[in-house]
């Protein structure tokens, strides 16, 4: 499972894991809008910007092949505009299309296979996100797992009971939609059971940091020669 | 849809970002005072709820199958500041961990689905719903929420450039009439189901109940999405149309001289004029509707 | 067992906002280093009853705990006197680890991060789960979770602890452990439980809900015989052959 994999490499450590979750936040957007913002890619710099990627990815330790399979993920709706803009006569977009858009993800699972998501969340914080948006993106995380799982048990208890292939056609829109109904009312309930459990642990409305940030010197150092590198490629090509 | 980074042109992600953030920032401090601080976890609970009915496959005709996207299940269920900012965080969580959707173009996804998508439910049940009718209200808002969302992520991707023939258009148009179909369906089914359940989880918002302006300005936000559809998609047609109407002389004037620097600087990018009149438009729509949305509430209670 | 008691419960009446009387006149007492099992059916209030101990839910009537009236004053201080431990682990862990959950209670008492973790470790290595402080808490196994939450409950050093049916889903290695890891608490213990095995192997008494009161009190052994309250039903046949012998 896709989460599990970012999971499982954003557990591991090493120098770029180690690094403030801001910084690796700040060049990574830095990378992004270098990309989004500039003309067309010549393979110069496609190349280089490839080549920067692979570099922190090998850096941090992570499976190169692994990574750029998965960047892979954005290839279909990607190749399918960039088909359409091909068909249309301007395949010079098409191209850019492809390959700003797997550099991008490229990034982006950089990002996220070298930092664990509740260090990514307590950055962004720091970053200036509103508190009460990352409270509720962290529980989005926390539960979302759990609550899938219940939806492959009801899909797995009504499927063993034909309702999901040999149900009249009239009830096929009620199996899913009861579904629907009954993992809102199990949700809710759960959201004000959890409610009660932080209330009951003294809750007030913050939650503390766990660790703390501390941007240190090698994050500054490594923050910089990052972004001078992505600077560098961006406009001197 | 969810668009990726590397589609959409620094004009519309930066500007549409430039224009979602402070909107989710003002929405999280309003949800922040309205609810008791130790709440807040709640909608974080209710938003992988959502994210979670997303995956459940709905059997249409002819082996498809459709999907709850669930902007308007959630503005009726938990009000229009809350929904938006769950779906703000559901869209953050999809971009960030699944690579669903780019980072920066959050700020286009986040206007589409968690803004647009939300405002629109809201509105339609607003300005629709009357005891009686109000299951159109209700339908009206789900497929609105849908359609109103892919709408503007079809405009936003034109007015980026981005190559979409007519045919291409009205297929995609079509499918997200669909969409928007089934999700008022879906809609209107779960709420019922809701309310079967426990109606005080139920929180339609006060119906203003003016059927005709509800019309108008649904109407008008249809027709102005559409138009900018089609202006983005089809440029030469809007130069055509103006060349007929006589209006091309002005309009050169009007669109040359405040953004002449721009169409100088970004040569490479003719099309910018347009797309800035275009989503200056519209903006303006929007803005128009939550104006007197609320100018109508104010009147209601005083 | 002399003195005040812990935990004091006066005529408590609650009825949920759609009406339906969930508690109809419920007194109770707790008294230091006892531990009382709480039986009845689903539906009967034990739940209900136990979110009064510590405030989530007020009703009328009197609840005392340690002395102190449950009013909202005095919320901040009774969370830390009860522990409450809830039934689904998974609606009470929701840190992102394990070690930041334990850690939750003595961060929002004010307590600094330093001190509040070297207690969630101690914590954690009472329960046994040392181990696990920097996974998340999804991906261990019910025993592993119910441990952590506890783990979580004991940190803040509570006087009593409340637990809502604290051995489901418990595997019965897992439910063992659990029962030996509480019986080593010094706490006071109100459980509600379907559990007749882990009441007769941690409560001194007992006492049965039904329609929302209390309408019996007495030997764990005794409610069981008399409400049928043993889920084995081997068990009791040959209990009741050997009483006939």
């Amino acid at each position: 499972m896709h989460h599990v994999v970012l999971e499982q490499w954003a557990r591991r450590t090493g120098p770029v894991h180690a690094l403030d979750p801001r910084v690796k936040l700040g060049v990574t957007l830095l990378f992004l809008i270098a990309i989004a913002a500039g003309p067309p890619l010549s393979v110069a710099q496609f190349a280089a910007y490839a080549g920067l990627l692979a570099g922190v990815v090998l850096a941090a330790g992570l499976p190169l092949g692994g990574v750029a399979l998965r960047a892979g993920i954005v290839l279909p709706l990607a190749g399918a505009f960039a088909a359409v803009s091909w068909l249309a006569g301007d395949s010079h977009r098409g191209l850019t299309i492809l390959l700003k858009s797997y550099l991008s993800v490229f990034a982006a699972l950089t990002l996220v296979g070298t930092t664990p998501v509740a260090r990514l969340f307590l950055g962004l914080k720091r970053l200036g996100v509103p508190a009460s948006l990352v409270l509720v993106v962290q529980f989005v995380y926390r539960y979302l797992f759990v609550i899938s799982e219940q939806v492959q048990h009801m899909r797995l208890a009504a499927k063993s009971r034909g309702a999901l292939e040999r149900a009249p056609r009239r009830y096929r829109l009620m199996v899913p939609a009861g579904a629907i109904a009954v993992l809102f009312a199990r949700s809710y309930r759960r959201a004000e059971a959890v409610h009660h459990a932080m209330l009951a642990r003294g809750f007030t409305g913050q939650i503390e940091a766990a660790t703390p940030l501390r941007l240190g010197a090698a994050d500054l150092v490594a923050g910089g020669a990052a972004a001078g590198v992505v600077l560098a490629v961006r406009f001197a090509f | 849809m969810h668009i990726p980074d590397g589609f959409l042109s620094t004009p519309i992600w930066a500007g549409l970002g430039a224009a979602s953030l402070p909107a989710v920032g003002v929405l999280a401090r309003r949800v922040q005072r309205e609810l008791a601080e130790s709440a807040v976890p709640r909608l974080g609970v209710m938003g992988a709820f959502v994210f979670a009915a997303q995956m459940i496959n709905f059997p249409l005709a002819a082996g498809t199958s459709g999907h709850l996207v669930g902007s308007a299940l959630l503005t009726y269920t938990l009000g229009p500041a809350s929904a938006a900012l769950v779906m703000s965080a559901v869209l953050i969580l999809q971009a960030l961990v699944f690579q669903d959707g780019g980072i920066l173009a959050l700020g286009a996804n986040i206007f589409n689905m968690a803004l647009g998508g939300v405002l629109a439910a809201h509105l339609s049940y607003q300005y629709l719903a009357r005891s009686g009718i109000r299951g159109v209200g209700i339908f009206a808002g789900g497929a609105l929420s849908v359609f109103v969302a892919g709408a503007l992520a079809l405009a936003e991707l034109g007015l980026s450039g981005v190559r979409i023939p007519t045919a291409i258009l009205g297929v995609s148009l079509s499918l997200l009439a669909l969409n928007g179909l089934v999700e008022g369906a879906l809609t209107l089914l779960l709420l019922r189901l809701l309310e079967g359940l426990n109606p005080r989880w139920v929180q339609m918002p006060e119906a203003v109940s003016r059927p005709a302006l509800g019309i108008l300005l649904i109407g008008g936000v249809l027709l102005v999405t559409g138009g900018v559809l089609v202006a983005s998609t089809a440029p030469d047609s809007l130069e055509w149309l103006a060349e007929e109407i006589g209006l091309a002389e002005r309009a050169r004037n009007l669109l040359e001289t405040p953004l002449a620097d721009y169409q100088a600087r970004f040569i490479a990018w003719p099309w910018l004029a347009q797309a800035a009149a275009g989503l200056a438009g519209l903006a303006a729509a929007f803005a128009a509707s939550v104006a007197i949305g609320r100018a109508l509430a104010r009147r209601r209670r005083g | 067992m002399s003195g005040e008691p812990l935990i004091e419960v006066v005529n408590l009446r609650f009825r949920y906002d759609d009406g339906t009387v969930a508690l109809n006149g419920v007194d109770f007492r707790l008294f230091d280093s006892e531990t009382v099992a709480l039986f009845g059916p689903n539906g009967s209030g034990k739940t209900t009853f136990a979110l009064h101990l510590n405030g989530l839910l007020r009703g009328e009537g009197e609840v005392r705990i340690c002395g102190l009236r449950v009013d909202k004053n005095s919320l901040a201080t009774i969370r830390r006197k009860v522990g409450l431990l809830f039934q689904d682990p998974d609606e009470q862990l929701f840190m992102p680890s394990v070690l930041e959950d334990v850690a939750f209670g003595p961060l929002s008492a004010g307590v600094p991060p330093e001190e509040a973790f070297r207690r969630a470790r101690e914590a954690l290595a009472q329960v046994g789960m040392a181990h696990a402080s920097e996974r998340a808490p999804y991906h261990l196994s019910a025993g592993e979770k119910r441990r952590v939450a506890l783990a979580g409950v004991l940190v803040v050093e509570p006087e009593v602890l409340v637990l809502d049916e604290p051995t489901t889903y418990l595997d019965p290695p897992a439910h063992r452990d659990l029962v030996a890891l509480l019986g080593r608490l010094p706490q006071a213990k109100v459980i509600a439980t379907h559990d007749a095995d882990l009441a007769r192997a941690l409560a001194d008494r007992a006492v049965f809900f039904e329609h929302g009161r209390i309408v019996a009190e007495g030997p764990v052994e005794e409610l069981i015989e008399r409400f049928g309250w043993d889920a084995c039903v081997a068990r009791r046949r040959r209990t009741s052959a050997g009483q006939d012998s």
